[in-house]
């Protein structure tokens, strides 16, 4: 399929203003925690203050006599109904997990684990309550630290043998993909041999979680923070028995999800399970301190690595070893997400050996799962970190060094060592573009005279450049993978009488703008004005069939479905039209929403087209009266959005602070359906990304009790925290999708982390400073520097 | 449980007489007394920002105020701020410069840069990140929040194309 083919378009390229803010800025919303039903009851968890421990007795009678309590339900009172909460990732057959019911019966495996639940009349009355419920605990000995799970001195769960929960290898070798990194290290000029620590992050979005569940009536509807609405219902109904026709999930508006909210929730499972106790709609939202402690984490994950090169800077070889951190149960994609990253270490390069090796380890803590980026930030922050030094080692500039490396684009369509085949790109295009942005010649020269100078402020240069796979996925591959389900996307676009135009799509927007984009894509191909489209997403019972928003997918599969689905309606309203000006099928063109008889003035418009066939008074023998079409779409291959940053990073050698001076990013989406979208979403992404390269850590203490537990501690950085960005794009087409767009929701998170660390020890490296670990806070800054002084220590 | 307390108190424009239980929250409040589902609650700390309110005309986080304190004051949310169906100028000016995505924090940023644009009539772009830092928002990275309280600032707000005049500042090249 050719990239593009039908791009002559109004619509498609313009940043369209958003349809979906008006009632936002209004203050008009529909979240979740807004909903209230009559009848309705409150719900509080009461949680394990202990990171492991088998619990010996849960007494609820104080609670149960509570002023507006109506219920108490404990694990034991719903443990036959409960089921076990999904993974739908076992990444190997033999893959160990505990039992993960909703509620613990006799063991927790981490602090912040619900134990009870307090159903009553008023929020207040279910809080004080928790208070009144005595839970009688029998501490064991918790794990906490990575490296030492691995060693299964200290088990996580007493019900499994070991910590560990799989080993997930790739080799290129024995892939057929490449030849074999062993070779390559034993016969390297160079060997850069590193340790990296991904810190855990909390997805911290801003709506906490919330669910309203109606038992009512003869199906249960459930309102939730959710990313996954359909996945969500789906799961509901195989973990609870209950037929998926007897559920409905509505996710309203939703305040960001980040992956955070890509989940089917303990609190999710309970609210149903408290509704069908009291038979009343019932809601249960989350304080932002169980949201920290009880949402699922992210990264964590150690990693250790070895690039073998020769002395002209050409990398040899590849080999990651991973442990990551699954936390204490498996969530919905915990196990999957190092795996995402295993096919992006390579990234831009034409490495011609890569081996990875994953182990996944079970700990006494808050389980992980996606945040922005899944698997890919991690694996890009490990390569550019590696460039790095690879150019240090060998006194080359980062860039070269990376060019010496990367595939250059005439040699696209590219296979990689991974077994990724990349359709399209241009590093050097888009590495020209920031490096002029940047000044970079300048930036150096300026770095070089603060050098000189002994300045007490040195210049750093980060440089980070990246791919990703986007645009989750192939089924076929997801299978290949073992994932539990595919990766296609649906849609309908129906035709009111009026010739407005109701777009319903499988995806579901919780800050993206979809209604927008999608009502430009329409537009476009019905040739209707934008105004008269309308984009409906988020509920089951309206989109019956979808797959949801994560992995960058939205546009380039859920797009291309809304794109099919428009295409099925041009070719039912030909048939019609041709009935109507009585010419034949084949004569019939279509072009700006009007439907015209080749070679003659005759033409009818699909609003015509659209009347005629609600009345239905005149058409062609046994056509059905509807021009509402379906369609899926299942992508043929990833999308692989590219891109260059560089950051100046100003590092106050006598306090450690660190400042960004400029900071240039130039990605490459392949085809923008709304630039100003586009733009929103790459700032975002950057302010993560930076975050987790200078602010944010869970942290926890030795006895599992998450420190970092409210926004005191765990620093989600404001306005001030962060930069003005330079954004630039050069557009290379996707070929995998007829639009040729490419995904651009983790951009930002994964190249902006390696460039601003590069650019930190790119600033003090020359005092002696080999490496920091992440976030680079002033005090890690200042001891790093002090420390250099003495050993030349890394910390 | 202590015995509730009457309030009055004049909420956008309309005032409410009420029996609040002293330990009530003005934000729980206008969320679940008067309905004003307009402000939301992101955090149990102070410091998200996503709560605030106007009191007497000055920016408050209505989570770490008493209902009872706000008896005989005048309370301005979200829901008041546009008038006879105009949005107000910052509303009008979050939109046009995309300066919200899923929408969560823009209520209480919309108050607060209401606040410090009342305070700084015009401040540099350095006065505003710091005038915001009391308000978190997780998917916009700030730049365009900025930008709409500077185009309030500068009075560049309106314009009816329904096209961004702002997303301009990426540069674009075509490559294949
Ligand atoms: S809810 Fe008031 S500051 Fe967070
Ligand atoms: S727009 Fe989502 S938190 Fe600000």
């Amino acid at each position: 399929m050719t990239a593009t083919t039908e791009r002559s378009s109004a619509e498609v390229g313009k940043a369209r203003l958003r349809k979906e803010d008006r009632h936002l800025v209004t203050g008009r919303s529909r979240f979740t925690d807004n909903m209230v039903l009559p009848g309705m009851l409150h719900l509080a968890m009461v949680r394990s203050p202990y990171a492991h421990a088998k619990i010996t007795a849960v007494d609820t009678a104080a609670a149960k006599s509570s002023p507006g309590v109506m219920a108490v339900l404990t694990g034991a009172d719903v443990a036959g109904e409960q089921g076990s909460l999904p993974n739908a990732w076992p990444i190997t057959p033999d893959q160990k997990a505990p039992a993960h019911g909703a509620i613990a019966v006799d063991e927790v495996a981490f602090a912040g684990e619900v134990v009870a639940v307090i159903v009553a009349r008023t929020a207040a009355a279910a809080r004080d309550a928790v208070e009144r419920v005595d839970v009688s605990y029998d501490e064991l000995p918790v794990v906490m630290d990575l490296e030492e799970a691995f060693t299964d001195k200290v088990l996580a769960h007493t019900s499994l043998e070991s910590n560990k929960s799989a080993t997930w290898v790739f080799d290129s070798a024995e892939a057929g993909t490449g030849s074999s990194v062993q070779d390559a290290i034993d016969s390297a000029e160079v060997l850069i041999e590193r340790t990296f620590y991904q810190q855990r992050l909390i997805p911290a979005f801003m709506e906490p979680r919330s669910t309203v569940v109606d038992p009512t009536g003869e199906q249960i509807t459930m309102w939730t923070a959710t990313q996954i609405p359909h996945i969500l219902r789906l799961m509901l109904a195989l973990t609870l028995g209950i037929p998926e026709s007897k559920v409905r999930v509505i996710a309203p508006d939703v305040g960001g999800g980040f992956g955070g909210k890509l989940q089917v929730t303990p609190e999710e499972v309970i609210t149903v399970l408290a509704a069908r106790h009291t038979g009343k709609p019932c809601k249960y939202t989350e304080t932002r301190s169980e949201s920290l402690q009880a949402g699922h984490h992210g990264r964590a994950q150690v990693q250790r690595l070895k690039l073998s090169a020769k002395r002209d800077g050409t990398v040899t070889g590849l080999s990651v070893n991973l442990l990551a951190d699954m936390g204490a149960y498996l969530g919905l994609v915990t196990s999957g997400i190092p795996i995402l990253g295993a096919f992006m270490y390579n990234s831009i390069y034409k490495f011609p050996a890569y081996r990875f090796e994953c182990n996944n380890i079970f700990t006494n803590k808050t389980w992980t799962d996606a945040y922005r980026g899944a698997g890919r930030p991690e694996a890009t922050f490990a390569i550019e970190r590696l460039m790095d030094e690879l150019a240090t080692e060998l006194n080359m500039d980062p860039l070269a060094v990376r060019e010496k490396n990367w595939i250059r684009h005439e040699e696209f369509p590219f296979a990689t060592v991974a077994g990724l085949e990349y359709d399209t790109g241009n590093y050097e295009a888009a590495t020209a573009k920031a490096v002029d942005l940047f000044d970079y010649q300048g930036m150096r020269a300026e770095q070089k005279r603060r050098r000189d100078a002994n300045d007490p402020v040195q210049l750093g240069i980060g440089v980070s450049t990246f791919t990703e796979m986007c645009g989750l996925a192939p089924s076929r591959v997801l299978g290949s993978l073992s994932y539990g389900a595919g990766g296609w996307e649906h849609a309908q676009v129906r035709v009111l009488p009026t010739g407005n135009i109701e777009v319903v799509t499988g995806s579901s927007a919780h800050g993206q703008g979809h209604e927008t984009a999608w009502s430009q894509l329409v537009a476009d191909r019905l040739g209707v004005p934008f105004e008269n489209v309308e984009v409906l997403h988020g509920d089951t019972q309206i989109s019956q069939r979808g797959l949801d928003t994560y992995g960058s997918r939205s546009l380039t599969v859920g797009g291309m479905a809304v794109l099919a689905a428009a295409d099925k309606v041009i070719e039912k309203a030909k048939v019609v039209a041709a009935h109507m000006m009585e010419a034949s099928e084949e004569d019939i063109e279509f072009s700006a929403g009007s439907f015209n008889v080749k070679g003659t003035d005759q033409s009818t418009s699909l609003g015509e087209i659209a009347l005629a066939t609600f009345a239905a008074h005149n058409l062609p023998d046994g056509f059905e009266p509807n021009l509402d079409s379906d369609a899926t779409f299942d992508p043929s291959n990833f999308s692989y959005p590219h891109g260059t940053h560089l950051a100046a990073i100003e590092v106050d050698t006598e306090t450690g602070h660190v400042g960004i001076l400029k900071y240039v990013c130039v990605d490459d989406v392949g085809v923008v359906v709304n630039p100003m979208l586009v733009e929103g979403q790459v700032h975002g992404g950057l302010a993560q990304g930076i975050a987790q390269a200078l602010y944010e850590e869970a942290v926890h203490d030795d006895a599992g009790t998450l420190v970092t537990g409210s926004f005191v501690d765990y620093l989600v950085p404001s306005a001030p925290d962060l930069p003005h960005y330079i954004t630039g794009r050069t557009e290379t087409p996707a070929t995998s999708n007829q639009l040729g767009a490419k995904g651009v929701g983790e951009a930002g998170t994964i190249a902006s982390t390696p460039a601003i660390v590069n650019g930190v020890l790119d600033a003090v490296r020359h005092l002696g400073v080999k490496d920091i670990k992440m976030p680079c806070t002033p005090s890690r800054v200042w001891h790093a520097l002090q420390d250099a002084k003495t050993t030349g220590g890394v910390r | 449980m202590a015995s509730s307390k009457t309030i009055t108190v004049e909420v956008d424009d309309v005032r409410y007489t009420d029996d609040v239980e002293p330990r009530l929250l003005l934000v729980q409040y206008l969320r679940e007394r008067l309905g004003k589902t307009g402000t939301l609650v992101g955090c149990d700390t102070t410091n998200c920002g996503a709560c605030t309110v106007h009191l007497d005309g000055v920016s408050v986080k209505s989570c770490t105020m008493l209902a009872v304190q706000a008896d005989g004051h005048k309370v301005t949310t979200i829901e008041g701020m546009a008038q006879d169906g105009k949005l107000a100028p910052l509303q009008e000016a979050f939109h046009q410069c995309h300066a919200l995505q899923c929408g969560f924090c823009t209520p209480g940023m919309i108050m607060q840069s209401a606040s410090l644009l009342k305070e700084n009539p015009h401040p540099t772009e350095a006065e505003i990140r710091d005038g915001l830092e009391g308000n978190l928002c997780r998917c916009t990275g700030y730049q365009n929040i900025v930008a709409a309280v500077k185009s309030v600032a500068d009075g560049t707000v309106y314009d009816d194309s329904g096209v961004s005049t702002t997303a301009g500042e990426t540069e674009t090249a075509g490559v294949s």
